[in-house]
This record gives structure tokens, sequence and C-alpha cells, in this order.
């Protein structure tokens, strides 16, 4: 996640002094870009592995909590197989609880969609700088940075909240493979969101410093805006595979 | 890289980059994107409390419903379909692939099976 | 472009050498930013873990020598072979491969640095301080002792208590964010740094095989960072990934790390294909034989590589549809290679040839890696995979390719490009010696394993009872280890010597037609004083001999547009001017990506501690490394570039 934010920003971080003028390059695309569209390809692949694992290993648990309601019934295609039927046994499955908590994962997800747009609507504000309309506080960059780390920082009491009821209901990373998974998974995302709040607050400090304006800085948001967005359609990703379908 | 991508690079682009004044998503797209976001985000919900959930159809339609949202959020708010194509190549490049070793590794460990 | 000053007249006085106004001493190289210094620091580092690899395999073969061997004892060996693996392929072939995406990139597009110069030298000090993290611990007897590939089940802390994996985990762990943040650092520059007229169907093949190589590092490494992740929690904080007890499914670190290990070979032998490429043609002067091909097989290796990882897991059972599948693809590949390979013969044919020390190597490492090749396709079946696998059959296979590939082809780039690098020639009669003794050991060394392999030696075991057939071939095995050793010997009094006495190397140093022997050697810091434009694949034998590129694809002249980025046509460059008089403004010097990879290692080997009960501190370190890395991070990305 380090390596995120220091390519990110390394080519010209800083430049000020250089700003409008930057080097021959062949594409006349920004380094930077290409390196953060680089690295968001390669996180495709960081996550395509954790969710693989929680997906093979779901319905492997020995032991409760289990993520859904468990019953024989089902039989759509990515849950429990024949083995982890065997491994559980019926009658033990049903007295099991289901921990996932889909109403408020829902207003989570929400919360991280629409920072999404918070997002956007920052980026814009950099872009528009100093334009009429701009100037008034609900169109302007500082605000709609604020609530994107804001709404940002909210997922993540949700997901603290969520984690905490989890280990009241005796589920932690140690539990099982269902926990241990479980856990990595949105933990490794909810890592990548803590860096991407970090980051819009860096740029919040900034922006209340010496106002975000100009070609570079429209750069950085926008780099910045990528990373958050990769993070959130992640999310979208997560929601469905491991939360709503069995 | 097909033949005609590598020669469209060809013409030494002028410093001040071209590529900078693409078209750009409107503040009315980003509403409306939010708007179909929050809208689909409900329908998964809702289905997921009706008795559609134990039919075998509830999977690929969730599916189907978040790879929509996936695509909304990286093609407007991550302006990808109006960006050079280099950043969708990136992109798609390591989508597929993470794709399709989610799915061999999938099928290798049991979870997915030809004819169900 | 505001910022170039007006081109520089070209000079007359030819021949300069050193003195160019670069500052020397130890400090200009902890500070440095110049991709020419970091490939050389990749270099001089990668050849010293080389020769530790080196002597771990010395030890093994002298303790296998003989039946019954007791030169070390089994746990020795064990970690001598884990750790030959691991620094052959992590802090050797991998980095030495580094070393030429440095130095060469950067030089074939015509481009003055890399796009992330700090970035850059970041990678070189995250790998160095990872390197020496994991090597330091073999003196102790601490060293890694499950394998390169680090098998969990056996890698968890039921089977494997001690330090040992913690060392390989975390260190791996380490590296892997070495080789991705050069691998961002290459694709951007390769992406966005060309000279004018630089088409990608244009670049050196050298520069396309590590364009494809960047793109196996970025996708491949996360297969392994989660794998690694899932064994660090399992060893560190009580997680379940691989506890069968628990469920767990003992493949699925077999699945993820081939996921990973496979595209990982590609790694490591593509770059020294690149070399290849560009050797071959110099010595037959002629163009590559079927450039095109050579790209476009390039990427389709790299492609079909994501394909083909359960080859090398037949004998776990996995089923026939999936061995049918595997198997399949892995045969594939054996057609892009194979294209390869009769496109490097057909290069040759009826060309100028001349062997010097660089093309011997080339040739060798066409020919040796064939036998690899030809081994590789042999276990791609499954049912012949299942009698070789886990035996000394395979061993010889992989060094065939790594060793007869990889190494070869490396070597030729070091003897062809280190005139660039130096301003001098390695001696050619200690070149030859040095070829002839690994060319010979090599074969003397691995092509009986092929035979003891088949009569059933398995691999990694310590010592073995005579008559069994196996003692006169590992006999042999080790006599030619003995000669590669002597042909290193060789190599390193040639390189230390000839830095110092070499006789000097003008600019085009072999008569190639790329755009870094258009430079001075060794080339000034900034490189390009301007930027050539190009028009061809081999722009400086458009401008020396044409009548050798009459037959490839050229742009018409009015094709060209020189824009304000004071591009000028092809041109040698033969002056030395510091950057300051003509106006080009150079990376600043900063120690900040040096301190960044020493509190990101500190960070990481906090957690050591948690193993020898001292939890307080190894979360004092740990989160004192992270706090200072992230510290440093800020101070890095707010301070400015030139």
């Amino acid at each position: 996640m380090a390596t995120a934010v220091a390519h990110a920003s390394d080519g010209h971080a800083g430049d000020s002094g250089h700003g409008e003028h930057a080097h021959y390059t062949t594409t006349g695309l920004e380094h930077r870009k290409i390196a953060i569209w680089a690295f968001i390809g390669s996180e495709c692949m960081l996550f395509a592995s954790l969710i693989s694992t929680y997906l093979i290993y779901k319905g492997r648990s020995k032991v409760g909590p289990m993520p859904h309601e468990f019953s024989c019934k089902v039989s759509n295609v990515v849950a429990s197989t024949a083995d982890g039927v065997a491994a559980l046994g019926c009658a033990a499955a049903d007295v099991m609880k289901p921990i996932l908590d889909i109403p408020v994962t829902s207003q989570s997800t929400f919360v991280l969609l629409m920072s999404s747009l918070a997002m956007v609507l920052a980026l814009e504000g950099v872009e528009n700088h100093g334009k009429p309309g701009y100037d008034r506080w609900f169109k302007g960059s500082k605000f709609w940075l604020a609530m994107t780390a804001l709404m940002g920082a909210a997922f993540l009491g949700y997901q603290a909240y969520e984690f905490t009821a989890f280990v009241h209901e005796g589920l932690t990373i140690k539990t099982n493979l269902f926990g241990s998974s479980f856990f990595t998974l949105t933990g490794f995302h909810g890592a990548h969101v803590s860096a991407g709040v970090l980051w819009l607050l860096t740029l919040l400090a900034i922006d209340m410093k010496r106002g975000l304006k100009g070609k570079n800085d429209v750069l950085v948001v926008d780099i910045c805006a990528l990373y958050w967005h990769f993070v959130d359609v992640v999310w979208i990703a997560i929601f469905t595979l491991i939360y709503l379908i069995q | 890289m097909s033949d005609q991508n590598t020669q469209a690079a060809h013409p030494p682009a002028p410093a001040h980059a071209t590529a900078d004044h693409h078209e750009h998503p409107t503040w009315k797209q980003y509403k409306w994107v939010a708007f179909w976001l929050t809208l689909i985000t409900a329908v998964e919900v809702w289905v997921y409390y009706t008795p559609f959930k134990e039919s075998s159809l509830f999977a690929p339609t969730l599916l189907v419903m978040s790879a929509v949202k996936f695509t909304m959020v990286v093609a407007y708010y991550m302006h990808i379909k109006y960006d050079h194509w280099i950043f969708k190549r990136l992109f798609l490049l390591g989508l597929s692939i993470a794709t399709v070793t989610i799915l061999a590794l999938l099928f290798l460990f049991g979870k997915l099976k030809i004819g169900g | 472009m505001a910022t170039t000053a007006a081109p520089a007249p070209i000079g007359t006085h030819a021949g300069a050498s050193y003195g160019h106004g670069e500052p020397t001493g130890i400090w200009s190289w902890l500070t440095t930013v110049d991709h020419k210094r970091i490939g050389t620091l990749y270099l001089w580092t990668a050849l010293t873990f080389f020769l530790v690899g080196g002597i771990e395999a010395l030890i093994m073969r002298m303790q296998l020598m003989g039946p019954n061997g007791q030169l070390v004892s089994a746990e020795v060996f064990n970690q001598l072979f884990t750790m030959h693996g691991t620094t052959m392929v992590f802090l050797a072939i991998m980095p030495l491969s580094a070393a030429f995406f440095n130095y060469l990139i950067p030089l074939q597009i015509g481009a003055r640095d890399v796009a992330f110069p700090r970035l850059n030298a970041f990678s070189y000090w995250v790998y160095l301080f990872g390197g020496i993290f994991m090597t330091v611990p073999i003196f102790f007897s601490a060293a890694p002792n499950a394998g390169w590939f680090g098998y969990a089940p056996l890698t968890t802390m039921q089977f494997s208590g001690g330090l040992n994996i913690d060392f390989w985990v975390i260190g791996l762990q380490i590296l892997g964010i070495s080789s991705l943040a050069a691998a961002f650092n290459f694709i951007t520059t390769i992406i966005n740094m060309r000279a004018p007229g630089m088409t990608l169907m244009r670049m050196p093949i050298f520069t396309w095989m590590s364009f494809v190589v960047q793109f196996l590092l970025i996708l491949a490494f996360p297969a392994i960072t989660v794998a690694l992740v899932f064994l660090l929690f399992d060893r560190f904080f009580g997680t379940q990934f691989y506890e069968l007890a628990a469920g767990a499914d003992p493949l699925l670190w077999q699945h993820l790390f081939w996921v990973f290990g496979h595209p990982e070979v590609y790694i490591l032998i593509l770059p020294a294909f690149g070399l290849a490429s560009e050797i071959l043609p110099t010595f037959s002067k002629k163009p590559l034989f079927g450039y095109n091909v050579m790209v476009y097989s390039g990427i389709m290796i790299g492609f079909l590589g994501f394909g083909v990882w359960a080859h090398h897991m037949f004998a776990v059972g996995m089923g026939a549809t999936a061995d049918t599948i595997f198997a399949m693809a892995t045969l594939l590949i054996g057609i892009p290679t194979g294209v390869k390979i009769f496109n490097w013969i057909a290069t040759m044919w009826g060309g100028q040839l001349r062997f010097v020390t660089a093309m011997k190597f080339a040739v060798a490492m066409v020919a040796l890696f064939t036998i690899g090749g030809i081994s590789g396709v042999m276990h791609a079946s499954p049912p012949t995979d299942l009698q070789q696998t886990d035996t000394y059959f395979i061993v010889a296979h992989f060094h065939y390719v790594l060793f007869g590939g990889s190494i070869m082809g490396i070597m030729g780039g070091i003897y062809f490009y280190f005139p660039k690098m130096t301003g001098r020639y390695l001696s050619e009669k200690l070149g030859s010696l040095h070829f002839w003794f690994f060319f010979i050991g090599m074969n003397v060394t691995f092509f009986p394993m092929h035979y003891s392999g088949m009569l059933g030696m398995p691999r990694r075991i310590y010592t073995y009872d005579a008559g069994q057939g196996w003692d006169q071939f590992n006999w042999w095995s080790t006599i030619g280890t003995i000669l590669m050793f002597v042909g290193a010997i060789f190599f390193i009094i040639n390189f230390f010597k000839s830095r110092k006495a070499g006789a000097i190397a003008p600019n085009d140093a072999w008569g190639a037609g790329t755009l870094e022997w258009s430079i001075p050697s060794p080339p000034p810091d900034y490189n390009f004083a301007q930027l050539p434009v190009v028009t061809s694949r081999y722009p400086l034998w458009d401008l020396k001999h044409p009548e050798m590129t009459a037959d490839i694809a050229h742009s018409a002249p009015d094709e060209m547009t020189i824009t304000d980025s004071h591009a000028v046509p092809m041109h040698e460059e033969t002056e030395y001017k510091t950057a300051k008089e003509l106006g080009i403004p150079m990376p600043f010097p900063t120690i900040k990506p040096l301190f960044a990879a020493l509190f990101l290692v500190v960070m990481f080997s906090g957690l050591i501690f948690i193993h020898v009960g001292m939890f307080a501190l190894a979360m004092t370190i740990t989160i004192g490394g992270a706090a200072l890395f992230v510290g440093t991070l800020y101070g890095w990305l707010t301070s400015p570039l030139e």
C-alpha cells in the first residue's frame, strides 16, 4: 500500500516550480497516471487471490460460527459443496446461526458507494477551481474531500462495529477457516480504505493550506480518486460474493 | 497490443498532452450513476430477503447486478470510458487475468463444476 | 520543453573517458537516483549473491560426490538447498535481470532516466536489505530450510517451529515489494519515455522482453504475496489457512504459489532471451530474423505463462480433466518458444559470424535452453511427469533452462554491455576461458542428472547409499561444479582487471544497431544530450551501415515530426559536457529512498521477535518502523525531484 503512495507521486512530486512544462513523454500522458493504472491492474490479482481463498474455504470450516444460515437445501453453485455438508452434518447445521449482518453491511456498502460520488465531486471542484459557481462551499473541493474522507471513516466504523460484534459472537481470526479467510479478506480491504482516508486527509490538508488548483493538483487528486474508486469496486465484488451469495 | 494500436502510438505527441483534453463525464452523469448504484444495491438486498434467494438463478442474478455496478463505477467515476486506451488496457489486462485465475481455482477446488 | 536549453552543437573531441564532473565517493552511491548507477549497484550485489548461491551449491555437490557423504548434516543440507534455490531465483537471476532493466531500458529507448528515479533507488535498497535479511541467518544455522517453494503445511508452526521459515516468509515479502515497485516504474518508463519515432514495434527486443516481464511481475507477485500473508498470519497470529485439522486444503499453498511460480519462470528467462536477441544480430551483422514474430511470441509466452501453473502439481492427483488442460496449455507454450529458437538460428544463418565471448555465451544459451526446453516438453505429459517428478531429472531440466538459459544469456549480456558500462572491454582471453569452463562444467554437472534422475535418485536427499547406480553420475556432477567454479574465478579476475586495465571501448563497442551505442561509454549522467528521432529498429545501422537495414521497415522522412522537445535526427554523440552546461535538469540525489527502504525492512523484521517471546519489543520495532517509513515517505513525496 505504501508503494502505491510512493509510485503514484514520485515523478514530479511537489514540483510546483516545474508543474506546467513537463518533460517530453511519448504518449502525452502523465507518468503517474500510467503507474496508478498498472498498480490497479496488479491489485486486481491481489484481491482475486484473497477472494478465491475465501470462496475455496467456504463451507469447509469444522466449527461455527458460519457466515450464512446453514440448510441442506442450499444448492447454488458457489455455496457449500458436498464436502462441506458431510463435514458439518445436517443435524448440527440446523442449530447454527448465521453471523453476517446484511442490514448493517448494506448500510456501510451504501456509504462507501456514496463516498465515490463525493470523490468525483471533489475532483470536479479541483478542476473548476476559481470558476464562477465553484466558490460556494458545497461545490468546492474542500467540502467534498472532507465528505469523502468522512464517509471512508464511517465505512471503517461500520467495519469496526462488525468485527467487534463477530468477536462477541465467538468468531475471531483464529476460530475457523471462515474466520481466517473472512477477516483477512475484509481486513485487507479495510487497510486499503484506511490508506485511502489518510491520503484524502493529506490532500485536504494541502487544500486548506494553499488550495488545490492547476494541472498538477488535478492530476494528484485524480490519482487518489482512481485508487479510491478501485477500493470501492472491490467492495462491490466483496459485498455480492461474500455477503449476499450463499 | 494489437498492431493498429501500436501504430496509433506513433506520432510523437506534442508535450502538452492532447490526451488530457478528453471528453469528460458530467455532473448529471455522476448523479445518475449514484442513483443507479443505490437502486441496484437496494434491489440486491431486497431479493436477498425474498424466496428468490432459494432459486438457482439467485447467484447469477446477483453477479450480473454486481458486474453492472462495477462497470459503472469504472466507466464513469474512474472515467475509463473517456480516457486513453492505454489505461483501459492496463486495467483490463489485470482484471481479465484475475478473473480467469479465480474461475480456474474454483474449478480446481471443486467449487464450480461443468454441468452443476 | 522549456526546461531544456537550446541544442548544444556536437563537439569533436571524441574518446573522452571518465572525469566529466560527476561526483564519486560512497555518499554519491548511497544517494544516487541515476538509473545507470542503480543498475551498477544491482549488478554488483546480484553477482555477489550469485557467488553465495554458487558456494551453497558447491557444498551440496561435495556432500553428494560419493555415497554416504559426511560433510554436512541433514539439517544444514536442508538449509543449503533452500537458500541455493531462493538465492539464485530471487537474489541472483532476477536482480541480474534488473541490473540490465535499469541500465539498458532508458538507454535503449532514448530516455534520460526512468519515470520515477527515486522509486528506482527505493527498489534497489529494498532488494539489498531484504537479501541481507534472508541470507545472514545461514551463518547461525537458522536459514530457511523447507525448499525455495516453502510448501505449506510443511512450513507451518506445527512442522517448522524455528525461526528459519520466519526469515523466509518475511524476506520474500520484502523482496516482492522491491520487484513490484520496479515493475510499475519500468512499465511507465517504456510506455511513456520512448524517444520520438520509437514506436512499440521499433523497440529493441530486449526492451520488449523486459516489458513483458514487468507485466508478469505485477500480475504474478500478488498471488505469492497473498500466499505469504496467509502463512505469516498462520505462523504469527494463529489463523488456520494451512491447518489441516481445521479443514484446510493442503493444495491451497501449492496453487497460489505456482500461480506466481510459473510466470516467475518466464520472469527469469525472458530477459536472457532479450539479451541474446541483441547479441546474435550484432555478431551476425544482420537484423534479427522475424522481429515481429519474436515480439508476439514473447507476449504469447507471457500470456500462456499464467495458464500452466498446475503442471508443477501433476503428482498431487488433480484429476484427469485438470491434468489434461494444463498439459495441453504447457505443450502449447513450446510453440512460441520454439519459434524463438528457430528465429535465432535464422538470424545467424548466412551472417558474418564473429565469435567473441558474448556471442559464444549467446549461442550456448540457445543450444542449452533448447535441451532444457525439450526435457520440459517431456514432463508436460502427466504420465511421463509421474516418473520424473521429484527426481534429479527435474533438477537437470530446470538447470538447463536457468543456468543454460538465463545465466548463459546474462553472462553474454555482461560481456556485451561491460564496455558500455565502464568504457573498457572485458578480456577476450580470460572471457574465453570463462566461457569454456562454464559451458563444459555446466554440461558435466547437469547432463548426468538426467540419468541419476531416471534411475530414481530423489531431489533434496542429503546423502545416499552406494550400489543404487547413482554413484558415478553424482561424481561427474561434482566434477562439473568444480569446473564451473574455475570458470567463475576466471570471470572474477577478468571483471576486476578489465575495469581498470581493459582495452578502451569506443561509443559503439561492437558495431551494434541500437540507440545505447550512439552515446559515449560510459554514458554521461543525462544519457542523451539531444533526444534522437528514430525511424527504424536499428537507428545506428541506418546511420552507419544503411545497407544492413535496407530490408527492414522505415518511416518516410516526412512522417517524422520534430517537436519542441529538442529532438534531433539520429546522430552519434561523442562529447562529454555536464548536464549543467547543457541545461538538462537532473534529479537531485537523495538519501530518502534508502531510509524508506531501511525502515520498511525494520518494520517487517520486528515480527521475528514475536517468536522469541518478546512481543512488546516486536510491536515496538514494527510500529516504530512503520511510523518512520510513513514519515520518510511524506518527506520524500513533498521534496522536489529536480
